[in-house]
Protein backbone atom coordinates (compact mmCIF):
# COMPACT_ATOMS: atom_id res chain seq x y z
CA UNK A 1 0.00 0.00 0.00
CA UNK A 2 1.51 3.32 -1.06
CA UNK A 3 -0.72 5.26 1.35
CA UNK A 4 1.04 3.33 4.48
CA UNK A 5 4.54 4.43 3.48
CA UNK A 6 3.34 8.13 3.76
CA UNK A 7 1.74 7.52 6.68
CA UNK A 8 5.05 6.25 7.87
CA UNK A 9 6.92 8.99 7.05
CA UNK A 10 4.46 11.50 7.69
CA UNK A 11 4.22 9.94 11.63
CA UNK A 12 8.09 9.75 11.66
CA UNK A 13 8.63 13.68 10.57
CA UNK A 14 5.55 14.92 12.56
CA UNK A 15 6.97 13.79 15.97
CA UNK A 16 10.64 14.57 15.27
CA UNK A 17 9.23 18.21 14.63
CA UNK A 18 7.30 18.05 17.75
CA UNK A 19 10.34 16.50 20.08
CA UNK A 20 12.45 19.43 17.93
CA UNK A 21 10.37 21.96 18.96
CA UNK A 22 10.21 20.92 22.40
CA UNK A 23 14.01 20.80 22.76
CA UNK A 24 14.63 24.08 21.15
CA UNK A 25 12.52 25.32 23.85
CA UNK A 26 14.02 23.91 26.46
CA UNK A 27 17.46 25.22 25.55
CA UNK A 28 16.15 28.73 25.00
CA UNK A 29 16.62 28.99 21.18
CA UNK A 30 12.94 29.63 20.51
CA UNK A 31 10.59 31.91 22.63
CA UNK A 32 7.55 29.94 24.31
CA UNK A 33 5.57 32.68 22.33
CA UNK A 34 6.57 31.62 18.92
CA UNK A 35 6.80 27.77 19.68
CA UNK A 36 3.07 27.42 20.53
CA UNK A 37 2.59 27.57 17.21
CA UNK A 38 5.23 25.34 15.99
CA UNK A 39 4.04 22.78 18.79
CA UNK A 40 0.24 23.19 18.12
CA UNK A 41 0.71 22.76 14.44
CA UNK A 42 3.32 19.75 15.19
CA UNK A 43 0.60 17.76 16.95
CA UNK A 44 -2.01 18.52 14.50
CA UNK A 45 0.33 17.17 12.00
CA UNK A 46 0.59 14.06 14.57
CA UNK A 47 -2.55 13.55 15.21
CA UNK A 48 -3.79 13.72 11.23
CA UNK A 49 -0.66 11.36 10.30
CA UNK A 50 -1.69 8.76 13.09
CA UNK A 51 -5.47 8.79 12.33
CA UNK A 52 -5.78 7.69 9.22
CA UNK A 53 -9.47 7.57 9.42
CA UNK A 54 -9.85 11.66 10.25
CA UNK A 55 -7.41 12.38 7.89
CA UNK A 56 -9.61 10.58 5.07
CA UNK A 57 -13.21 12.14 6.83
CA UNK A 58 -12.04 15.58 6.34
CA UNK A 59 -10.45 15.24 3.22
CA UNK A 60 -13.83 13.82 1.90
CA UNK A 61 -15.44 17.09 3.41
CA UNK A 62 -12.94 19.22 1.50
CA UNK A 63 -13.64 16.42 -1.45
CA UNK A 64 -9.90 15.67 -1.84
CA UNK A 65 -9.11 12.07 -3.44
CA UNK A 66 -6.03 11.60 -2.02
CA UNK A 67 -6.07 12.47 1.36
CA UNK A 68 -2.63 12.06 2.59
CA UNK A 69 -2.73 15.23 0.16
CA UNK A 70 -4.45 17.13 2.61
CA UNK A 71 -1.48 17.07 5.15
CA UNK A 72 0.71 18.67 3.03
CA UNK A 73 -1.85 21.45 1.94
CA UNK A 74 -2.13 21.98 5.50
CA UNK A 75 1.40 21.89 6.24
CA UNK A 76 2.13 24.34 3.56
CA UNK A 77 -0.82 26.49 4.48
CA UNK A 78 0.88 26.77 8.18
CA UNK A 79 4.28 27.50 6.62
CA UNK A 80 2.76 30.34 4.37
CA UNK A 81 1.36 31.49 7.96
CA UNK A 82 4.25 31.66 10.13
CA UNK A 83 6.18 33.24 7.42
CA UNK A 84 4.23 36.44 6.84
CA UNK A 85 4.06 36.38 10.57
CA UNK A 86 7.89 36.32 10.71
CA UNK A 87 8.10 39.10 8.31
CA UNK A 88 6.03 41.22 9.98
CA UNK A 89 8.18 40.58 13.14
CA UNK A 90 11.26 41.51 11.37
CA UNK A 91 9.60 44.61 9.95
CA UNK A 92 8.66 45.82 13.81
CA UNK A 93 11.91 44.56 15.09
CA UNK A 94 13.87 46.75 11.81
CA UNK A 95 12.29 50.04 12.71
CA UNK A 96 12.62 49.31 16.64
CA UNK A 97 16.62 48.74 16.11
CA UNK A 98 16.62 52.24 13.72
CA UNK A 99 14.67 54.27 16.17
CA UNK A 100 17.22 52.76 18.80
CA UNK A 101 20.28 53.06 16.68
CA UNK A 102 19.10 56.66 16.52
CA UNK A 103 18.51 57.67 20.11
CA UNK A 104 21.82 56.14 20.94
CA UNK A 105 23.83 58.65 18.28
CA UNK A 106 21.44 61.10 19.90
CA UNK A 107 22.49 60.47 23.45
CA UNK A 108 26.14 59.76 23.20
CA UNK A 109 26.09 62.91 22.07
CA UNK A 110 24.34 64.53 24.94
CA UNK A 111 26.94 62.66 26.83
CA UNK A 112 29.76 63.80 25.32
CA UNK A 113 28.71 67.55 25.41
CA UNK A 114 28.08 67.19 29.04
CA UNK A 115 31.32 65.48 29.78
CA UNK A 116 33.37 68.28 27.56
CA UNK A 117 31.29 70.96 29.84
CA UNK A 118 31.94 69.35 32.99
CA UNK A 119 35.42 68.80 31.93
CA UNK A 120 36.06 73.31 30.67
CA UNK A 121 34.41 73.91 34.45
CA UNK A 122 36.64 71.70 35.74
CA UNK A 123 39.45 73.31 33.70
CA UNK A 124 38.85 77.29 34.80
CA UNK A 125 38.38 75.92 38.69
CA UNK A 126 41.87 74.49 38.84
CA UNK A 127 42.92 77.67 36.72
CA UNK A 128 41.05 80.19 39.02
CA UNK B 1 21.18 87.86 21.32
CA UNK B 2 20.88 86.29 17.97
CA UNK B 3 17.48 85.46 18.45
CA UNK B 4 16.17 87.28 15.63
CA UNK B 5 17.76 84.89 13.04
CA UNK B 6 16.90 81.69 12.38
CA UNK B 7 18.27 78.63 14.00
CA UNK B 8 19.67 76.89 11.13
CA UNK B 9 21.03 73.05 11.23
CA UNK B 10 22.52 71.44 7.96
CA UNK B 11 22.65 68.07 8.21
CA UNK B 12 25.31 66.06 6.57
CA UNK B 13 24.71 62.33 6.15
CA UNK B 14 28.20 60.93 5.82
CA UNK B 15 29.34 56.96 4.51
CA UNK B 16 32.96 56.74 4.49
CA UNK B 17 33.67 60.01 3.39
CA UNK B 18 37.01 60.84 5.09
CA UNK B 19 38.43 62.49 1.64
CA UNK B 20 35.37 65.11 1.04
CA UNK B 21 34.09 65.66 4.59
CA UNK B 22 36.65 68.30 5.45
CA UNK B 23 36.05 70.11 2.52
CA UNK B 24 32.31 69.79 2.62
CA UNK B 25 31.89 71.45 6.28
CA UNK B 26 34.67 73.95 5.95
CA UNK B 27 33.07 75.42 2.79
CA UNK B 28 29.31 75.22 4.39
CA UNK B 29 31.20 77.12 7.04
CA UNK B 30 33.08 79.73 5.04
CA UNK B 31 29.40 80.30 2.81
CA UNK B 32 26.97 80.20 5.67
CA UNK B 33 28.60 80.65 8.90
CA UNK B 34 25.49 81.55 11.27
CA UNK B 35 24.35 77.87 10.82
CA UNK B 36 25.11 74.92 12.72
CA UNK B 37 26.81 71.62 10.99
CA UNK B 38 25.48 68.35 11.91
CA UNK B 39 27.34 65.36 10.36
CA UNK B 40 25.47 62.25 10.98
CA UNK B 41 28.40 59.91 10.21
CA UNK B 42 26.30 56.65 9.33
CA UNK B 43 28.95 53.87 10.94
CA UNK B 44 31.67 54.63 8.47
CA UNK B 45 34.87 52.42 9.18
CA UNK B 46 37.10 55.19 8.01
CA UNK B 47 38.21 58.58 9.70
CA UNK B 48 34.74 60.63 8.61
CA UNK B 49 33.64 61.54 12.02
CA UNK B 50 36.86 62.42 13.59
CA UNK B 51 37.95 64.50 10.76
CA UNK B 52 34.65 66.37 10.96
CA UNK B 53 34.91 67.22 14.07
CA UNK B 54 38.03 68.43 13.70
CA UNK B 55 36.48 70.78 11.43
CA UNK B 56 34.21 72.23 13.72
CA UNK B 57 31.21 70.06 13.24
CA UNK B 58 29.25 68.82 15.34
CA UNK B 59 29.07 64.73 15.01
CA UNK B 60 26.75 62.15 15.61
CA UNK B 61 27.99 58.63 15.78
CA UNK B 62 25.21 55.98 14.73
CA UNK B 63 26.58 52.84 16.48
CA UNK B 64 26.14 51.06 12.90
CA UNK B 65 25.04 51.76 9.30
CA UNK B 66 21.17 52.61 8.75
CA UNK B 67 21.85 54.38 5.38
CA UNK B 68 20.66 57.12 3.69
CA UNK B 69 17.13 57.51 5.26
CA UNK B 70 17.88 56.57 9.08
CA UNK B 71 20.89 58.84 9.14
CA UNK B 72 18.74 61.75 7.63
CA UNK B 73 16.31 60.94 10.25
CA UNK B 74 18.63 60.73 13.50
CA UNK B 75 19.75 64.60 11.38
CA UNK B 76 15.64 65.67 11.88
CA UNK B 77 15.95 64.64 15.35
CA UNK B 78 18.76 66.17 16.21
CA UNK B 79 17.12 69.24 14.93
CA UNK B 80 13.58 68.88 16.39
CA UNK B 81 15.62 67.98 19.86
CA UNK B 82 17.33 71.44 19.63
CA UNK B 83 14.63 73.47 18.71
CA UNK B 84 15.76 74.14 14.80
CA UNK B 85 13.78 76.50 12.69
CA UNK B 86 15.42 75.25 9.18
CA UNK B 87 16.89 72.23 8.28
CA UNK B 88 18.97 71.73 5.54
CA UNK B 89 20.06 68.52 3.71
CA UNK B 90 23.89 68.51 2.23
CA UNK B 91 25.31 65.25 0.73
CA UNK B 92 28.64 64.48 2.24
CA UNK B 93 30.52 63.80 -1.18
CA UNK B 94 30.89 67.28 -1.86
CA UNK B 95 28.46 67.20 -4.74
CA UNK B 96 26.10 70.31 -3.32
CA UNK B 97 27.92 73.66 -3.55
CA UNK B 98 27.27 75.41 -0.22
CA UNK B 99 27.45 79.18 -1.89
CA UNK B 100 23.48 77.20 -3.32
CA UNK B 101 23.02 77.01 0.69
CA UNK B 102 21.70 80.10 1.13
CA UNK B 103 19.06 79.95 -1.89
CA UNK B 104 17.11 77.27 -0.28
CA UNK B 105 17.57 78.83 3.11
CA UNK B 106 15.56 81.81 1.82
CA UNK B 107 12.93 80.52 0.21
CA UNK B 108 12.25 78.72 3.94
CA UNK B 109 13.08 81.78 5.79
CA UNK B 110 10.53 83.81 3.66
CA UNK B 111 7.73 81.18 4.09
CA UNK B 112 7.30 80.46 0.36
CA UNK B 113 7.57 77.09 0.65
CA UNK B 114 7.46 74.06 3.48
CA UNK B 115 10.47 72.50 1.31
CA UNK B 116 12.85 73.90 -1.00
CA UNK B 117 15.01 71.35 -3.11
CA UNK B 118 17.33 72.11 -5.18
CA UNK B 119 17.02 70.85 -8.52
CA UNK B 120 19.51 70.35 -11.93
CA UNK B 121 16.90 70.85 -14.31
CA UNK B 122 15.08 73.66 -13.73
CA UNK B 123 18.02 75.53 -15.48
CA UNK B 124 20.06 74.04 -18.01
CA UNK B 125 24.29 73.75 -16.28
CA UNK B 126 25.70 71.86 -13.85
CA UNK B 127 26.92 68.05 -14.46
CA UNK B 128 25.15 65.65 -16.64
CA UNK B 129 24.41 62.78 -15.25
CA UNK B 130 24.86 59.21 -16.40
CA UNK B 131 22.01 57.93 -19.31
CA UNK B 132 20.97 55.54 -17.28
CA UNK B 133 20.26 57.93 -14.21
CA UNK B 134 18.83 60.33 -16.49
CA UNK B 135 16.31 57.85 -17.53
CA UNK B 136 15.38 57.34 -14.14
CA UNK B 137 15.29 60.89 -13.63
CA UNK B 138 12.92 61.68 -15.86
CA UNK B 139 10.80 59.12 -14.76
CA UNK B 140 10.45 59.82 -11.81
CA UNK B 141 9.72 63.44 -12.68
CA UNK B 142 6.80 62.08 -14.83
CA UNK B 143 5.30 59.93 -11.95
CA UNK B 144 5.92 62.59 -9.35
CA UNK B 145 4.77 64.93 -11.21
CA UNK B 146 1.34 63.19 -11.81
CA UNK B 147 0.52 62.49 -8.23
CA UNK B 148 1.75 66.29 -6.68
CA UNK B 149 -0.09 67.80 -9.90
CA UNK B 150 2.64 70.00 -9.74
CA UNK B 151 6.00 69.98 -11.66
CA UNK B 152 8.86 68.26 -10.07
CA UNK B 153 11.96 67.99 -12.04
CA UNK B 154 14.61 66.64 -9.59
CA UNK B 155 13.14 64.36 -7.45
CA UNK B 156 16.10 62.01 -6.19
CA UNK B 157 17.72 65.42 -4.86
CA UNK B 158 19.40 65.21 -1.82
CA UNK B 159 19.83 69.34 -1.41
CA UNK B 160 17.03 70.58 0.65
CA UNK B 161 16.04 73.02 3.13
CA UNK B 162 12.81 72.10 5.26
CA UNK B 163 10.80 73.99 8.01
CA UNK B 164 9.68 73.36 11.29
CA UNK B 165 6.64 71.83 10.22
CA UNK B 166 8.89 69.30 8.15
CA UNK B 167 11.36 69.00 10.79
CA UNK B 168 8.64 67.57 13.01
CA UNK B 169 6.97 65.34 10.02
CA UNK B 170 10.18 63.53 9.36
CA UNK B 171 11.57 63.48 12.54
CA UNK B 172 8.87 61.18 13.18
CA UNK B 173 8.07 59.43 9.83
CA UNK B 174 10.84 59.50 7.00
CA UNK B 175 11.47 56.89 4.68
CA UNK B 176 13.83 54.28 4.90
CA UNK B 177 16.28 52.95 1.71
CA UNK B 178 15.63 55.77 -1.06
CA UNK B 179 13.63 58.43 1.06
CA UNK B 180 13.45 61.57 -1.02
CA UNK B 181 11.66 60.55 -3.60
CA UNK B 182 9.17 58.93 -0.96
CA UNK B 183 9.74 62.09 0.91
CA UNK B 184 7.47 64.45 -1.30
CA UNK B 185 4.79 61.96 -1.35
CA UNK B 186 4.83 62.05 2.21
CA UNK B 187 4.51 66.27 2.61
CA UNK B 188 2.04 66.27 -0.44
CA UNK B 189 -0.45 63.93 1.65
CA UNK B 190 0.29 66.14 4.22
CA UNK B 191 -0.83 69.10 2.10
CA UNK B 192 2.69 70.69 2.86
CA UNK B 193 4.77 72.76 -0.10
CA UNK B 194 7.38 71.89 -1.89
CA UNK B 195 9.03 74.37 -4.28
CA UNK B 196 12.27 73.46 -6.66
CA UNK B 197 15.15 75.59 -7.30
CA UNK B 198 17.65 75.48 -9.56
CA UNK B 199 21.32 74.42 -8.53
CA UNK B 200 24.21 73.29 -10.26
CA UNK B 201 25.78 70.45 -8.67
CA UNK B 202 29.11 69.42 -9.27
CA UNK B 203 30.58 65.69 -9.59
CA UNK B 204 31.69 63.92 -6.67
CA UNK B 205 34.85 64.66 -5.47
CA UNK B 206 35.75 61.83 -4.30
CA UNK B 207 35.13 58.29 -3.74
CA UNK B 208 32.57 56.05 -5.64
CA UNK B 209 28.99 56.89 -6.82
CA UNK B 210 26.85 53.32 -5.55
CA UNK B 211 24.66 53.70 -8.60
CA UNK B 212 25.00 51.22 -11.70
CA UNK B 213 22.64 50.52 -14.50
CA UNK B 214 21.50 47.23 -12.97
CA UNK B 215 20.66 49.14 -9.23
CA UNK B 216 19.02 51.96 -11.64
CA UNK B 217 16.52 49.39 -12.42
CA UNK B 218 15.70 47.78 -9.40
CA UNK B 219 15.68 50.98 -7.81
CA UNK B 220 12.96 52.43 -10.39
CA UNK B 221 10.73 49.27 -9.54
CA UNK B 222 11.35 49.66 -5.82
CA UNK B 223 10.62 53.64 -5.16
CA UNK B 224 7.61 52.91 -7.51
CA UNK B 225 6.08 50.21 -5.50
CA UNK B 226 6.97 52.43 -2.29
CA UNK B 227 5.38 55.43 -3.87
CA UNK B 228 2.27 53.66 -4.39
CA UNK B 229 2.39 52.36 -0.94
CA UNK B 230 2.88 55.60 0.44
CA UNK B 231 -0.48 57.06 -1.36
CA UNK B 232 -2.41 54.56 0.28
CA UNK B 233 -0.89 54.41 3.81
CA UNK B 234 -2.58 55.20 6.56
CA UNK B 235 -1.62 58.74 7.95
CA UNK B 236 0.04 58.25 11.10
CA UNK B 237 1.98 55.09 12.61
Amino acid sequence: MTLFNVQIISIILSTLLFLFVIELVRKGMLKERYAILWLASSFILLVLSLWKGLLDKIAAFFGIFYSPSLLFLAAFLFLLLIVLHFSIVISRMSEKNKKLAQEMGLLKYELENKKSVKDGDKNREEAG
Amino acid sequence: MKAERSRILVIIPALNEEKNIAQVVSSINKEVPYADILVVNDGSRDRTGQIAREHGATVIDLPYNLGIGGAMQAGFRFARLYDYDIAIQVDGDGQHPADHIERLVQVIAEGKSDMASGSRFVANGGYKSTRSRLVGIKYFSLLLSLILRERITDTTSGFRAVNKKVIDLFSRNYPDDYPEVEALVLLHKRGLRVKEIPVEMKERAGGKSSITPFRSMYYMVKVSLAVLIEMIRKAER
